[in-house]
């Protein structure tokens, strides 16, 4: 996984609240195999309309989403995830994340940053006045900064070192094999075997 | 001070615990299917890595299988590589399958608990939101992403930090036509899409005792669209008794031992939730959507709300769009909304029970026209179980199509989807927009408000039927 320190980029107002995996990336897109080739299928529908913000040519090369709450709700497709990222995102914003999409990004190097409803407003208010206005997001000091704002966000610690290190979950897990086959020798005998 | 049902499952599964760092989760059930794996498993051959446990891992496929014609190859390209992709993965890592054909195929969250495999206590993952289901027998159940199946796969455990607990208690008898779906769908109303979030649900109270392990069933699977990690509810006779007998349930001396360490797992009377929602079971009435989320719902007997009608900027905005985009006016009652399609199916309502009581609505009655009403099992075994009991000639007089065990129209991979601007009725989870097919409207009901709707062809309870002739 790539590490996360310090990221400045341009970033898309999406004014919407309860944006569900569904509208992230549409069922049609999930029959496919692979982990990456997901930019087509990133919030397939709502693309459709040629007003869609992400279709605004001012928003081309934004690697910051902006959301309303309850982003991520629904279904606990990773594809999700990889569609934001293949499209170029590499930090979501919102003032609250459902809680598979937020596992689910930590687990992928895709940063949720979770700020203030207010702090989305004014991020919303100076991106649409300026779609060039740089924004800082900052995992070492967790701060949110763009004009002269500068904001904390939340990030869960052990998720944040992850990132920052840019560390593999099963790797890390696999130098506690010895406490996993001891835990296995204690299992009740009842415990069913699926073969 | 005591311990949660779910604090106690927690607690028996923990294999590693450091301050700072999450606790490594034992995982007792891993099942997996089509659509969330394949990359999981190219992650292992990348790694040179196996599965830890194959005999605690269960594959079938059902989310994009077709419903029609399961005797031809699918006929699909794309959906066909991915069923076959999960074929080839399940024989290389020598991980138990259920294909199309077998009589154990069927909807993953249907398939665990008719084997049995479902039991009190236990850890369950799914790379699929709606694993809360088994949380209906006290299990501790939850739907991970595609990189936590690679994490189970590789080593059977999970790194979580703990979850908060809520309870939901729910006082007093459910009225006479009054579902475990419109219980769940009034909680979901009530706490919103998010007010779960972070926490394991913990239903209990009268109405919750006196409901069947199906019934409990519908209440856990839609735990997540409450934005909560799982669902439970603490086993009981009820539980033993839909467990015993079945293929993978212990037996004999390890039956006496499954069920004595089973009682166990209740909450204890000083133990402290985080939250609590207290609700009164004889107030509820039969519960339907309006909007494109769940919490959008409202009686039955009511009107479509206008965006005014709610406090919050942010959901009069979401409640605008929604009636935008669902093509309804505020003020319209519910009972007038005419529907195309009726589906009937799921794994909140795909089970024998929910098939017995849509079909005994529509046995003398016909489907309305111009609807089409889709009857899809949520598993080979409940169709197998309904055609054994006629359900299946009741369906097809009525004028309702009869179809194969999936997923089906509820998430619409497969070729049963809504077309734009189409609308139905829906036993399903989800009535996001586009979730059953781009453009199409959704409104989630129970299985008797989808019957009695094929029949009127528009929102309507059984009470709104003529009797049959």
């Amino acid at each position: 996984m790539e590490q996360f320190t310090v990221h400045t980029g341009t970033a898309v107002p999406l004014r919407a609240s309860n944006v569900d995996t569904d509208q992230i990336i549409p069922a049609k897109y999930l029959k496919r195999i692979t982990r990456h080739g997901y930019e087509d299928a990133l919030f397939a529908a709502w693309r459709s309309d040629p007003g869609f913000v992400l279709n605004d040519p001012a928003r081309a090369g934004a690697s910051i989403l902006v959301a309303g709450p309850d982003f991520g709700t629904g279904s606990s497709r990773e594809h999700a995830v990889w569609a934001l990222q293949d499209h170029g995102f590499r930090v979501v914003i919102s003032s609250r994340f459902a809680d598979i999409f937020r596992g689910n990004s930590g687990k992928g190097g895709l940063l949720t940053a979770l700020v203030a409803q207010e702090v989305v407003e004014q991020l919303w208010a100076a991106t649409e006045a300026d779609p060039a206005l740089p924004v800082t997001v900052d995992l070492v000091a967790r701060t949110v900064a763009f004009g002269d704002v500068a904001a904390p966000f939340e990030i869960d610690d052990y998720v944040r070192w992850r990132l920052l290190e840019g560390l593999d979950d099963i790797g890390i897990t696999l130098q506690s094999a010895g406490l996993i086959a001891d835990f296995e020798a204690r299992r009740p005998t009842f415990a069913p075997r699926t073969a | 001070m005591g311990r949660t049902l779910a604090e106690k499952v927690w607690d028996a599964h923990v294999v590693r615990s450091a301050p700072g760092e999450p606790d490594l989760l034992y995982i007792d059930l891993h099942l997996v299917h089509e659509v969330t794996s394949p990359q999981a498993f190219d992650g292992l051959r990348a790694a040179g890595r196996s599965v830890r446990r194959p005999d605690l891992t269960l594959a079938t496929e059902d989310h994009n299988v077709p419903t029609i014609d399961i005797d031809k190859p699918i006929a699909d390209p794309v959906s066909r590589a991915q069923v076959e992709a999960l074929r080839r993965n399940a024989a290389e890592f020598g991980v138990p399958i259920h294909s199309l054909g077998s009589q154990d195929q069927g909807i993953v969250h249907v398939v665990g608990p008719q084997l049995g495999l479902t039991q009190p206590g236990m850890t369950i993952v799914c790379g699929d939101s709606h694993t809360s289901t088994h949380g209906a027998f006290g299990a501790l159940a939850f739907g991970i992403g595609t990189s936590e199946v690679e994490h189970v796969l590789a080593t059977q455990t999970l790194p979580l930090k703990p979850f908060r607990t809520m309870a939901i208690t729910v006082n007093g008898v459910l009225p006479d036509g009054v579902t475990a779906k419109d219980l769940i769908l009034t909680v979901i109303a009530r706490i919103g899409t998010g007010g779960g979030q972070g926490y394991v649900l913990e239903y209990r109270g009268e109405a919750i005792r006196a409901l069947s392990m199906e019934a409990r069933m519908t209440i856990c699977n839609m735990s997540i669209e409450a934005g909560a990690r799982a669902g439970m509810i603490a086993p009981d006779e009820t539980t033993f008794a839909y467990i015993e007998g079945r293929p993978k349930a212990p037996t004999g001396a390890d039956w006496a031992q499954a069920v004595a360490s089973w009682r166990t797992l209740v909450t204890d009377d000083d133990a402290e939730f985080d939250a609590e929602v207290v609700i009164d079971a004889s107030e509820l009435t039969p519960f339907v959507t309006w909007g494109t989320n769940p919490g959008q719902g409202v009686p039955l007997a009511g009107a479509v709300p206008g965006p005014e009608e709610f406090a919050d900027p942010v959901e009069q905005e979401a409640a605008r769009k929604a009636l935008a985009y669902m093509g309804l006016a505020a003020g319209t009652p519910m009972r007038e909304i005419a529907v195309d399609t009726v589906f009937l199916g799921s794994c909140t309502n795909g089970r024998i029970e929910d098939l017995r009581a849509a079909a005994e609505i529509l046995r003398g009655r016909r489907v309305a026209e111009g609807v089409r009403m889709l009857v899809v099992p949520g598993s080979v075994r409940v169709r197998l179980a309904a055609m054994a009991e006629g359900l299946d000639r009741v369906f097809l007089e009525a004028g309702a199509e009869w179809r194969e065990a999936g997923c089906s129209m509820c998430l619409g991979m497969n070729p049963d989807t809504l077309k734009p601007q189409e609308r139905s009725a829906s036993t399903s989870n989800r009535n996001f927009e586009g979730r059953q097919g781009p453009g199409g409207r959704t409104h989630l009901v129970s299985p008797q408000v989808a019957a009695a709707t094929a029949v009127r062809g528009t929102l309507s309870s059984p009470a709104d039927l003529a009797p049959v002739a």
